[in-house]
């Protein structure tokens, strides 16, 4: 078991790295960052002393170093609109960003899971037919506009609910909703098949067989079997509580950190954008560590495979 | 080189179309959709950008509008309808072509790792659990923020949705050919590397790259669509879908037709392609999921 986490720590640590030098190459692909950063009719010499600050001669090596130790040490530089720390400025939007998406996601599986599973036990049945013609539905409606239609309904037409901002709880609902529909669309979608997956395995007719009742067969046989998969992608939803809004923010003007982002790229505020990206990267790469290390809880296969050295 | 000997009148009752209704009619819609990209220049009625600054907002026919402009008009006196037909030429070109794009570099990694083994693989490898474990989105959006956005590098940039995918695939399925009779007797025979992968592993795994791209191809529009919609994709004077929705939204009160026409092709296109692709992938490649 602990050489399983060591592996597994160890490939989550090789991402962050990753991620970090993916930043790093593309800001120094992207052009002369003191160009960037300072106007183009800047004096020669304002230019050369912000380069020797910056350590822009010195070889590419060193300069890596350099932003790799900064990086560790928490300094992410500033943001480029208004001087203020990158970290400070994402900080503050996290909080509004996950009013929306905790309680999205408390819709996703509390919808999603029960019909998906529903649906699979309940094969070719009308419920399962309109459970997935909804599910396709939500998977092709773009959030962007299943937002805005609700705003043209719900705020416009019937003038029940506000169609942005962040005033009160009710400016949540539009929002929450909108990205509760899609990803409990997807879970839906993806719950049925796992289930049905399992169910024509054949360990599941051998439990029948046998004479369990079907609900036993489910509750003990099925049921676990199939979290394994489902697991992933709940996984996947939890790393992108973060930035999962992205879209959703800018439709209702949330001032989370999806908007904050939107607003960087469209300002080039790099050190904003290059802060939010590490973030992402860390919630990810953080749930899907705690996905594999639920994936050895789950599947006593995988923890002994791995144990045995197997793998 | 038998076919020449067999008359092809034989094979034509053989061959029966049995398509499900709702892939009958997604593929009509695709074919549609395809016909309107194709011929945009002849069937649309005005310029994209041709105003009409007498007729601004006015509404489709049905809602009080004239049939210069069957489905209205925008802001500036526009014809909603040649938009949405320029639309729909922009976001299938880049969907398509950010489709062939991550499907052939993402083909020949996997190839290379199934190669060369070793070293490669692992760096493929590591590459792919690295973009499997970031929203593309986000990265999407750092990139478009680094290197500022022009419609070539956005039409690259979402070549590289999905790329893993298809890496990972080519990499288990060209594994697998190696391993059988085939490939072996041919690279026997003294053909090259290029020619085992090109001419003889890819036919045989065609079907599955085929349906991948099937199921990428409405996941690209909508991601083109989304990023649009946010304005850091397709920039004006150019239109896309998204593009149309997210400009829409300023006259969401005054006049929804604006968006509500680009945002209803959106949802059938994906619809039909998704219905299209998951029929194919159940016919062609069960294993897939």
């Amino acid at each position: 078991m602990l050489r399983f986490l060591a592996t597994r720590l160890a490939r989550a640590l090789i991402t962050i790295v990753m991620v970090v030098t993916f930043a790093f190459v593309v800001l120094r692909l992207s052009g002369d960052p003191a160009l960037l950063i300072m106007s183009v009719d800047a004096p020669p010499e304002a230019i050369a002393a912000f380069r020797a600050s910056w350590g822009l001669d010195d070889p590419l090596w060193q300069q890596y170093l350099k932003y790799f130790t900064a990086i560790l040490h928490g300094d992410l530089g500033r943001s480029m609109r208004d001087g203020r720390d990158a970290i400070a400025l994402v900080a503050e939007r996290i909080p509004a960003t996950l009013a929306l998406t905790l309680p999205a996601l408390a819709i996703k599986l509390s919808i999603g899971i029960p019909s998906g599973i529903y649906a699979a036990l309940h094969r070719n049945s009308l419920t399962d037919r309109v459970v997935m013609g909804l599910a396709v539905l939500g998977f092709t409606v773009p959030s962007f506009v299943l937002g805005l239609l609700l705003v043209l309904v719900f705020a416009v037409q019937l003038g029940w609910l506000p169609s942005g901002g962040q005033d009160s709880w009710r400016h949540a609902i539009l929002p929450v909703i909108t990205l509760g529909a899609g990803g409990a669309a997807v879970l839906a979608r993806f719950t049925r098949s796992a289930m049905l997956e399992v169910l024509g395995q054949p360990y599941i007719r051998t439990a029948s067989a046998k004479g369990v009742p079907w609900r036993a067969v489910v509750r003990n046989h099925a049921l676990p079997n199939a979290a394994i998969p489902t697991v992933t992608i709940i996984g996947f939803m939890v790393g992108s509580l973060i930035a999962g809004a992205v879209v959703v923010e800018s439709v209702f003007s949330w001032p989370g950190v999806g908007r904050l982002l939107v607003v960087a790229v469209a300002n080039r505020d790099l050190a904003v954008v290059q802060c939010i990206l590490l973030l992402v990267a860390g919630t990810m790469v953080a749930s899907n560590l705690v996905v594999d290390l639920l994936y050895g809880a789950l599947d006593p296969r995988l923890r002994q495979a791995r144990a045995g050295g197997a793998a | 080189m038998s076919d020449a000997t067999l008359p092809a009148v034989a094979a034509a009752p053989r061959f029966r179309l049995n398509l499900p209704l709702g892939v009958a009619i997604g593929v009509s819609w695709i074919l549609l959709m395809l016909a309107v990209a194709v011929l945009a220049d002849v069937i649309s009625p005005y310029a994209y950008t041709a105003l009409d600054l007498r007729n601004r907002l006015s509404p489709p026919v049905g809602m009080g509008g004239v049939w210069a402009h069957p489905l209205g008009t925008d802001e500036l006196g526009r014809d909603v309808l040649s938009r949405l037909i320029y639309s729909i030429r922009m976001s299938l070109l880049i969907a398509f072509g950010a489709t062939i794009i991550g499907a052939v570099f993402g083909t020949t990694m996997g190839f290379l790792a199934a190669h060369f083994r070793g070293w490669v693989e692992q760096a493929v490898l590591a590459l792919v659990d690295f973009s499997a474990s970031l929203p593309f989105l986000i990265l999407a959006l750092a990139v478009l923020a680094f290197f500022g956005n022009s419609l070539s590098l956005f039409i690259v940039l979402l070549g590289f949705h999905a790329w893993e995918r298809y890496a990972r695939i080519a990499r288990g399925l060209a594994i697998s050919a190696g391993a059988q009779g085939y490939a072996a007797a041919v690279r026997q025979l003294g053909a090259g590397p290029l020619r085992v992968y090109g001419r003889h592993i890819l036919p045989n795994i065609a079907s599955t790259l085929i349906v991948s791209m099937t199921l990428a191809f409405p996941e690209i529009i909508l991601l083109e669509s989304g990023l649009s919609f946010l304005g850091l994709g397709v920039q004006p004077p150019s239109t896309s879908l998204g593009n149309m929705v997210g400009y829409g939204r300023e006259y969401l009160t005054r006049a929804p037709w604006i968006l509500l026409a680009p945002a209803f092709t959106i949802i059938t296109t994906t619809l039909a392609v998704s219905m299209v692709g998951d029929w194919l992938r159940d016919r062609l490649d069960p294993t897939l999921r």
